[in-house]
């Protein structure tokens, strides 16, 4: 027995069949329950972990069909068109609830017409698989408990003596508008079958999948590797149907014991080449950090391909820029793969006067790339920004000495003293004035007594900071 | 044996035994440099820069710049040369006159891995530059791992500019290396000039050495001849305290 917490009172959660035959119910003070039995083994609820575990089946279950979603305490499954796969229906209900229940797991199962109709026969009627179309009649018998619409509604069903759905779907929709509701009216319909609410799945649908399943499942890595490449080429024909290249290639990894692994590669140019695809899944699966651990053997693998474009180059080109620019996206590629996407970089210019933000590192396999960068050196003049800046700038000491506003004279930075031969500024550059702690910095290029050439700045205005202001050094100049 | 046979031989005993691919080099722009060099910066080849200091890794970068021309450039460094001598700035690159748009970057966890990027980098033939930047004394990089490099270099011909901070020179199978230092603006500016290295070449494969003081300029992106004068050398390395905290670090 389960007992969780609301509104400062010890309830009874969840309970096993046991319990439920002595008279326990859901909702009960647990001080109840304790007098009622007397030795009654009791659990902390952990619905986060509930909720987790919930998770993991819903990936589980995205071998039978990519539209799953989590529903209150459930799952629901769109296998619209994917049943035959199973053998009809009423093979797939069965091998379902025998997959989920060997993982130690009691499950009550039921297919229909809606989601809401499946809904309350799963928890009403387990088992029942209700015929395409006569929903209606599947839900008749069943109690008004069935319609899951809240406390208020259930007690006015009973004054007025409505005990089975059937009975309330009689009534006029027009009076029981008017008593519970329009909202109440529709999902009423949604459930007898007048129109289709569809499921929202968890993930977005992929734009083309290849799987295969295995009888048996399996461990060893030539078979992974074979399978991968089978797979990879059948993607390539879809890909080539449709003229198409994609960008987010994702492999799945269902295991027999309920286990699911994901690795995912990204591109920066549309992709067909099945070597390709299975080059930088390789690189991908090197790079993880712990190898993938087929457990018993994975009894299904799956490759989906997403983020499709137009693929322009199907030949090889004659063009020695357009060919270089392909090659060098690819060993990009490759590397986003083995290090990470964002490890691989390239600049993109803000427009922005903040040092520190004027350029982004983004990573390269994006694409959309504009910004010019303004020189702000003259012909003549010596470079004004420095080649390096430090991601955060490093308070240096200064000598109490000297008059506040100008570049220090001498300051003492990483365990080493510098001496000021020439200076350049100030730059003013305010920094974002909305952002309190942020003050207007004045920008010195100094240059020490042997040559080391150096971006400091002063934080603060002379008359904001007074006598002691901080200097901070946050560039070295080539 | 046939014409055809002696000379499909001939070429693979060249390209085995030392005579480079025809590839052009890149001239530094300083007219006695060049001419150690024997025309300049090798394409497809090692070339190491030990950094002595703060600036002087600016140095390297302008190699680079002269040696990229249009075609990019990837510059390869470790996470914690990013932490410790800052992260390269797309603004400061620009002003040196460099293009910031030809530029790629890869962060390497470690110096490992940055090695063995720069070997799948360096064989790629439409890059301009590859600057693989160092911090410390690197022990993955030993004769064995800098002469893969060099043999994936003179394959592709794109030249690999090693960029060594806060290390000592160790046996490398290098083309050319580089000790600098960085100088300040020349003595009779007043304000600020353009940067200035004291470049020392301390090995040389074909052989030659010097010491040279180059001014970068960074509109033609191309060094300059000084002007010789009897001016303030930087001062002895003892008493430079840039010397001092870069090593430190």
């Amino acid at each position: 027995m389960i007992a969780g917490r609301a509104n400062n009172a010890i309830y009874v959660h969840a309970l096993n069949g046991a319990a439920a035959r002595q008279g326990l119910y859901r909702g009960q003070p647990l001080a109840n329950a304790r007098a009622m039995i007397q030795n009654l083994q009791i659990v902390p609820a952990d619905e986060k972990a509930d909720e987790d575990l919930l998770e993991k089946i819903a990936d589980w279950c995205d071998r039978f069909t990519p539209l799953v979603a989590v529903d209150q305490q459930g799952l629901l499954l769109d296998v619209t068109g994917v049943a035959h796969l199973f053998g009809g229906e009423d093979k797939m209900l069965p091998f379902v609830r025998e997959k989920i229940r060997a993982q130690g797991f009691a499950v009550q199962t039921a297919i229909a017409g809606s989601c809401l109709t499946a809904h309350a026969l799963a928890r009403h009627a387990d088992g029942m698989i209700a015929p395409p179309g006569e929903d209606a009649r599947v839900l008749s018998p069943l109690p008004v408990t069935a319609l899951d619409c809240g406390e208020e509604i259930l007690r006015a069903f009973r004054r007025a003596g409505l005990k089975t759905v059937g009975q309330v779907a009689a009534r006029g929709r027009a009076e029981l508008a008017s008593r519970f509701g329009g909202a109440f009216v529709t999902r009423l319909d949604v459930m007898l079958g007048a129109e289709e609410k569809p499921l929202t799945p968890r993930r977005p649908l992929p734009d083309f999948r290849a799987e295969q399943r295995f009888a048996e499942p399996v461990i060893t890595q030539e078979v992974i590797t074979a399978s991968l490449h089978a797979l990879a080429l059948s993607l390539k024909g879809m890909l080539e149907q449709g003229g198409q290249g994609l960008r987010l290639l994702e492999a799945f990894f269902f295991r027999a014991d309920g286990k699911v692994e994901r690795i995912a590669v990204k591109t920066g140019a549309p992709l067909r080449d099945a070597d390709v695809m299975l080059r930088l899944l390789s690189e991908r699966l090197d790079a993880l950090a712990d190898p993938l651990d087929p457990g018993f053997g994975f009894d299904v693998i799956r490759l989906e391909a997403s983020l499709t474009e137009k693929n322009q180059i199907s030949t090889v080109s004659f063009d020695d820029h357009d060919n270089a620019r392909w090659q060098i996206a690819f060993l990009v590629d490759h590397l986003a793969a083995r290090f990470g996407e964002h490890r691989v970089q390239r600049f993109v210019a803000q427009d922005t006067h903040i040092p520190e933000a004027q350029s982004v590192a983004l990573p390269a396999q994006e694409r959309d790339f504009d910004g010019t960068w303004v020189r702000r050196r003259k012909e003549t003049d010596p470079p004004l920004r420095p080649l390096r800046l430090l991601e955060k700038p490093e308070e240096i000491r200064v000598p109490a000495t000297g008059v506040p506003e100008d570049a220090p004279k001498r300051f003492h930075w990483r365990r080493a003293q510098f001496d000021v031969a020439r200076v350049e500024g100030p730059e003013r550059i305010a920094m974002e004035w909305w952002k309190k702690e942020k003050l207007t910095r004045d920008y010195f290029r100094v240059e020490t007594r042997d040559g080391q050439r150096f971006w400091l700045y002063r934080d603060g205005l002379y008359r904001e900071t007074g006598l002691h202001p901080r200097w901070y050094l946050q560039g070295i100049f080539a | 044996m046939n014409k055809h046979e002696k000379l499909a031989d001939l070429r693979h005993f060249l390209r085995r035994y030392g005579l480079p691919h025809n590839r052009p080099a890149v001239p530094l722009g300083l007219a006695e440099a060049d001419a150690v060099l024997d025309g300049g910066i090798k394409r497809g080849a090692l070339h190491e820069v030990f950094a002595e200091d703060w600036g002087a890794g600016g140095f390297a970068a302008c190699l680079a710049i002269r040696a990229m021309g249009r075609k990019p450039l990837f510059w390869i460094r470790t996470d914690y040369a990013a932490l410790e001598y800052g992260a390269l700035s797309a603004t400061g690159f620009l002003e040196l006159g460099g293009d910031p748009k030809n530029l790629l970057l890869l962060r390497a966890p470690n110096v490992e891995e940055a090695l063995s990027a720069a070997a799948d980098i360096l064989a790629c033939p439409h890059l301009g530059a590859v600057m693989l930047e160092l911090e410390g004394h690197a022990h993955a990089l030993d004769l064995a791992a800098s002469r893969r490099l060099g043999l994936i270099a003179e394959e592709s011909g794109v030249p690999l500019f090693l960029l060594r901070e806060g290390a000592d020179s160790r046996p490398s199978a290098a083309t050319t290396r580089w000790q600098v230092k960085s100088l300040g603006s020349r003595a009779e500016d007043d304000d600020w000039g353009a940067p200035r290295f004291l470049a020392q070449l301390t090995r040389h494969r074909l052989g030659g050495s010097g010491e040279w003081i180059m001014e970068w300029n960074p509109q033609d992106g191309i060094f300059r001849q000084e002007t010789a004068y009897p001016g303030a050398v930087a001062a002895t390395s003892s008493h430079r305290p840039a010397e001092a905290s870069f090593r430190r670090a």
